[in-house]
Parts: structure tokens; C-alpha cells; sequence
């Protein structure tokens, strides 16, 4: 009993920074925008929210360095392809190889030191509960986040006001605007907001997931968030179930190379990879859904004419 | 402070040529900053970094040696950007160039003579191409973005090499070090002048490549077919091109020269597979043929630049002790400028002050009030 909660607890540790990165870029896509950097601004969320944590001994600190650092690094993004119109795509991808140059070249120092650890939610009494207590009482703050995160995305793309002109924007920007929607601002701060969440799931990796600094560690996981968009249709609770699945995929690779599975260990890591790709191409055959469901003007640069 | 852009009626052939140069000299300045940042002299660590790595002959022969690859894989993105299909894998498509390309030298070591390199540099290419083929399947098959899944296959193809030459492939002899055998002397790509520097006929390769795609693109009915597509696909299907077939040939291209600048890298520079074989060519090249402005001829002179911040990189860090991350950062920067810089070419940009635009705004905003109200 107690290995099946552990191993549930491992799922809900490896899902958590995906569901974070890939809720924030989904409100990103829904605005219309398609940022490719979120590997990039994941690591520079891992650096920065380990360098703060390290240097100030609290993870909390930590944390709040972490959102800081990737809103503050999603901002290039926001400011080349929204006020100067570059491509998506290219502005994007720089911004990945970027953020992965700069957090090594900052992290040289924090390599090998000793990180700080977010410590788990313990309610006295209730997280000692068997079971229930440690998987629902018993996780790590980032967890609660990211869960509140899914809930309140949902309430405020499909419930708020605010929301529909969101996802009115990423279905035709040049209505949106005619209608007088400010669509450059809305955009923004949809890419900032996908810049924290990244920021946030990369401080999650250096502050609760390995608490410390190792170059590349987010070893492709901004990119899986990114196809969980896609396979999620754009819609927070179907990220949810992906982030678990991958999540899962995630932690069941490793159990395997521990339980010493006769294939070879490098198979076994690039089952994440290829499991992106076949959930990827079995959401896409249906080219109907997936023609309904993407944001059409997704990736498409706007300039208002005044 | 607000930025608007204003489109110009016609892109601007000045900053069409003087873009990559802002480019570069913002980078520069940005550059400076950084190393101030970092407690260093700026002036000093561009001697270091740009200057010294490329003062003598055998240095230079080390600047072709990595703008091979670079220039080689960048030539053919270029292809695929330009018809605006999105092969961002080449860095596994090198892998398995390689992969392939030492099939010849690591399980067939008895055979040799003249025949073998050339063997090789064709399994390299094969074995890109066939790399790059999945993407491009998927996307027509089944309408699979080919962004993340030829990224994917990426990290794929870099857990395969390191099983390889950590299992089978694995030199017995080699006191179980993770490398293959090293390539026996007709399997290792020739010097172009051994006597000067390391250099190797990769270079030629890519100057090759260049000038053939160039000429493709800017002679051949296949170029045309490429930009048509690329710019509109409608009007590229009413003149009966296929978008389909398109992403073939991109890939398939792209892929075959991202699999000879791995089997070239192998058989010249390195003389045997390792786990890692490449310092992110494949990632770098991006940058190359976005500051090459996706032209081919550009794009040699992009890797030339783009080589020598590898270069640089090393060289500061053994210099003042500085990561080698840095050519990295410079890289990023770069592209960044780059197409930020690309922007002029089809707009003016003007700088808005907030107390200027009030009074206008404020009578523009009253006709959005009316659509939100309705």
C-alpha cells in the first residue's frame, strides 16, 4: 500500500511542472500568441528560483524569484513579436536558446551545491491520516498551486468576461481589434502570465522536484508542455489529465530502470519523447476537432492599423 | 512610451542589407554590457573572444572546421523555412547522419580503400534524410505539427547514440570508455592542407551545398515552387504545386545535409562516435540561417560568425575563467537582434510618448466603447 502512495506521490511531483508550464502557455495560445520558449523560460525559472533560494536560504524566496524571473524573461518575447511583430516561431525558439546559454552560464557556480527544498504541507493530525492524509494533505505547495491554477484558469477563460474577449482575440485578432478590444495589451499579459507559470514550473524542478542546480534540467519538459496543449485541445482540464499521464509515463521509465527491466536504459528515457509524439499524432488524425479547436489566429503576427 | 509600426509601402533594400550588421553590432554592445556585468574588461575579452581565436593560420583552419557543420545544416533549414515548414530536429538528423555514416567503419573495419569514404558520407546522408522523413510523415499523413515532433526526436536520437556506444558499438578495447573503435585511415575524411591546419574537405562540402541551393533557389523552377509555397500556399496549389510533396523535399533535403555535417564531423574531427558528437550544431544552425537571412550565400558568411563565437567561447573561458556557456548567450543574443533588425525591413518604427497620443486616443476610444457595449 504504501509503495502505490509513494508511487502516486512521484506522479504528482513529475506531472506538476508540466501542468504548470502548459497551463500558462495554453492561456498564451488562447490569446492567439504561440511561444515556442517555454523550455527557456522554464530553466531560467529553475536558475533563478535555485540561485535565490541558495543564496538566501529560503525556498519561499526562491519561489517568488522563480515567477519573477520567467515573467521577466517571457517580456522579450512579449516585446519582439508583439510590439515589433517579429515571427512567432524563430522569436520563440531564440528565446529557448537563450535561456538555456544564460542559465548555464549563471548556474556554473550553483553546480554541485547543496539546494533548498520547498518542505511538504504537514496539518498536524490530518496528514498522518494513511492514504488520503499524504496524497491530500501531505504534498508540496507547488501541488495546491498547481491544481488552483487549473480551476481558476478554467473559471476565468470559460466564466469571466475578461476571458471570452481572451479567446475572442486568439479567434481573429483583427476583429477583436475592430471591436475596439485592446489586443496587444491582452496579449501581454497573457505571455507574462505563461512566463510566471513557466517560471513557476521551473523553480518546482530546483526547488522541490531534484533541489538542486544541474545544467539542462528541465531535459525537455517545456517542450512536452507544449504538445500537452495540442493534445489537450486547448482545454485546462484535458492538461490536466495530460500532465498525469505524462507524469506517470514520466516516473513508470524510471521505476522500470530501477526494478533493472532487461531494456536498455536509454529506451526506457526516451519513452516521455516518444509517447509526445504518439499522443501528438493521435490527436491530430482528427483533422476536423483539431481545425475547431485550434485558436485561429494562433501564431500569426497582428499589427493594428491605426 | 508605446512602439508603433508603421508599414512601409515597399521592404526597404537598405535595411534588407544592413539588418544583420545592427544586428551584430547591438549584439556587441549587449556583449560589452555582460562582460562588465561580469567583472571583466570589455574591450580586452572582444580581443580574446573575437581577435585572438582567429589570428593564425591553424586557427583559421579550426573556424572552417566548425562552420562546416553549421553553414552545411543552416543551408538546407533554410530551404524548409523559406516554403514555412518547421524542421527544428536537424541536431538528431546530424545523429543519425553519423549513426549511419560509421556503420561502414565500426562494423565493417576490413574494408577499405577509396570507395569508403564516399560510402559513408552517403549512408550519412541516408541516414539524415531517413531521420528526417518521420516528421515529415506524420505531417502529411496525419497533420502532426512538425515542431515538436521533430524536436522530440531529437532527444530520441541522442539517448540512441549513447545506448550505442555504450552497448553494441562499444570498443572492446577500449578500457570501457563509452566510444566506438577509431576509424581506420580510410575511413577518416582527408585534410585539405595538412600542413597549414586540421581543416577537412567538410568545408568544401558546405561551400558546395551553398552554392547549390542558391542556385536552386534563385534559378531553378524548384526554388520558385519552394518561396510560392511558402509565401501562399493557396496560390501555390492553384499553380499545381503540391504542399505535400513539399515537406518531403524540404525535410528530405534538410535532413540529407544535416546527415552529411554528422558523418563529416565524425570521419574528420572526431575519428570515432562518442555520446556526444555535437556542441548543438543542430541548434545553432538556426541562428545561421536566420542571420544569413535564409539566403544560402549569406548563410556562409552567418557560419563563419557563428563559428567564431564557439570558438570565442573557449577561448575566454581559458582565458578569464568564464563559462564557455557564454558563446551560447552570444548566439541567443544574436538571433534575437537578428530579427528583431528584420522588422525595419518592412516597417517604420516610431516611438510614441504617452502625452502625445492623449488627445488622440481619446477620441478614437469612443468608438470601441460602442462595440463593447453592443
Amino acid at each position: 500500500m504504501d509503495i502505490t502512495v509513494n508511487i502516486l506521490l512521484t506522479i504528482a511531483t513529475a506531472a506538476t511542472p508540466l501542468l504548470i508550464a502548459a497551463i500558462g502557455e495554453l492561456v498564451v495560445e488562447r490569446s492567439g500568441v504561440l511561444n515556442l520558449g517555454v523550455e527557456g523560460m522554464m530553466i531560467m525559472g529553475a536558475v533563478g528560483g535555485f540561485g535565490a533560494g541558495y543564496l538566501t536560504g529560503s525556498p519561499w524566496i526562491g519561489l517568488l524569484a522563480a515567477i519573477i524571473v520567467g515573467a521577466l524573461f517571457s517580456l522579450l518575447f512579449a516585446v519582439m513579436t508583439l510590439s515589433l511583430a517579429t515571427n512567432q516561431v524563430a522569436t520563440g525558439l531564440s528565446l529557448t536558446l537563450l535561456g538555456l546559454g544564460l542559465s548555464g552560464m549563471i548556474g556554473t557556480s550553483f553546480v554541485g551545491q547543496p539546494g533548498v527544498r520547498l518542505p511538504n504541507l504537514d496539518i498536524p493530525g490530518i496528514s498522518s491520516i494513511p492514504i488520503v492524509g499524504k496524497l491530500v494533505f501531505g504534498q508540496d505547495p507547488v501541488f495546491y498551486i498547481s491544481i488552483a491554477l487549473t480551476a481558476a484558469v478554467m473559471w476565468f477563460l470559460f466564466r469571466t468576461r475578461t476571458g471570452l474577449t481572451l479567446r475572442s482575440i486568439g479567434d481573429s485578432h483583427t476583429s477583436a481589434h475592430a471591436l475596439g478590444i485592446k489586443v496587444i495589451r491582452y496579449r501581454y499579459l497573457a505571455v507574462i502570465f505563461g512566463g510566471a507559470c513557466a517560471g513557476l514550473a521551473g523553480g518546482h524542478l530546483s526547488l522541490v522536484y531534484t533541489p538542486q542546480w544541474v545544467e539542462n534540467m528541465s531535459a525537455g519538459r517545456g517542450w512536452i508542455a507544449l504538445a500537452l496543449v495540442v493534445f489537450a485541445s486547448w482545454r485546462p482540464w484535458r492538461v490536466l489529465a495530460g500532465a498525469y499521464i505524462f507524469g506517470a509515463v514520466w516516473i513508470g521509465q524510471l521505476h522500470a530502470q530501477a526494478f533493472g527491466i532487461p531494456v536498455p536504459s536509454q529506451f526506457l528515457s526516451s519513452l516521455p519523447y516518444l509517447a509526445t509524439i504518439m499522443v501528438l499524432v493521435l490527436i491530430s488524425r482528427n483533422k476536423r476537432l483539431t481545425m475547431m479547436n485550434t485558436p485561429a489566429s494562433l501564431g500569426q503576427p497582428f499589427v493594428p492599423d491605426r | 512610451m508605446r512602439i508603433e509600426l508603421v508599414k512601409r509601402p515597399q521592404r526597404s533594400a537598405l535595411f534588407s542589407m544592413l539588418s544583420p550588421f545592427i544586428a551584430f553590432a547591438l549584439t556587441i554592445i549587449a556583449g560589452a554590457i555582460m562582460f562588465a556585468l561580469l567583472g571583466v574588461n570589455p574591450l580586452s575579452a572582444f580581443e580574446i573572444y573575437f581577435v585572438e581565436p582567429i589570428s593564425q593560420v591553424w586557427q583559421l583552419h579550426e573556424l572552417a572546421i566548425k562552420a562546416a557543420p553549421l553553414i552545411l545544416i543552416a543551408v538546407g533549414l533554410s530551404v524548409c523555412y523559406k516554403a514555412n515548414i518547421w524542421n527544428i530536429g536537424a541536431e538528431g538528423q546530424f545523429i543519425f547522419g553519423a549513426i549511419f555514416g560509421s556503420i561502414m567503419p565500426v562494423l565493417f573495419p576490413q574494408f577499405e580503400g577509396p570507395l569508403v569514404i564516399p560510402l559513408m558520407l552517403l549512408l550519412g546522408m541516408v541516414g539524415g534524410a531517413f531521420y528526417a522523413s518521420i516528421p515529415a510523415l506524420l505531417k502529411t499523413r496525419f497533420s502532426t505539427n512538425e515542431i515538436l515532433t521533430s524536436l522530440m526526436l531529437v532527444y530520441v536520437a541522442q539517448l540512441f547514440l549513447d545506448w550505442l556506444v555504450r552497448g553494441p558499438w562499444r570498443d572492446p578495447q577500449g578500457h570501457g570508455f563509452p566510444q566506438t573503435i577509431q576509424f581506420g585511415d580510410s575511413a577518416v575524411l582527408p585534410e585539405l592542407m595538412p600542413d597549414a591546419g586540421r581543416a577537412n574537405w567538410g568545408f568544401v562540402f558546405a561551400l558546395v551545398a551553398a552554392v547549390a541551393i542558391w542556385l536552386m533557389m534563385s534559378r531553378m523552377l524548384k526554388g520558385f515552387e519552394v518561396r510560392v509555397l511558402g509565401s501562399s500556399p493557396r496560390a501555390g496549389r492553384f499553380a499545381g504545386f503540391g504542399f505535400n510533396k513539399m515537406v518531403f523535399f524540404a525535410f528530405l533535403l534538410s535532413g540529407a545535409l544535416a546527415g552529411l555535417a554528422g558523418i563529416s564531423e565524425v570521419s574528420g574531427a572526431i575519428g570515432q562516435l562518442q555520446p556526444v558528437i555535437s556542441p548543438g550544431y543542430g541548434f545553432t544552425a538556426i541562428i545561421v540561417a536566420f542571420l544569413g537571412r535564409l539566403n544560402p550565400l549569406g548563410i556562409v558568411a552567418a557560419g563563419l560568425v557563428l563559428a567564431l563565437t564557439y570558438l570565442g567561447g573557449e577561448a575566454v573561458q581559458s582565458a578569464l575563467g568564464i563559462s564557455d556557456k557564454v558563446a551560447r548567450v552570444f548566439q541567443g543574443m544574436l538571433l534575437f537582434f537578428v530579427l528583431g533588425c528584420d522588422t525595419l525591413i518592412h516597417y517604420r518604427i516610431r516611438l510614441i510618448g504617452m502625452a502625445l497620443t492623449k488627445p488622440k486616443g481619446a477620441a478614437l476610444e469612443a468608438a470601441p466603447k460602442l462595440g463593447e457595449a453592443r
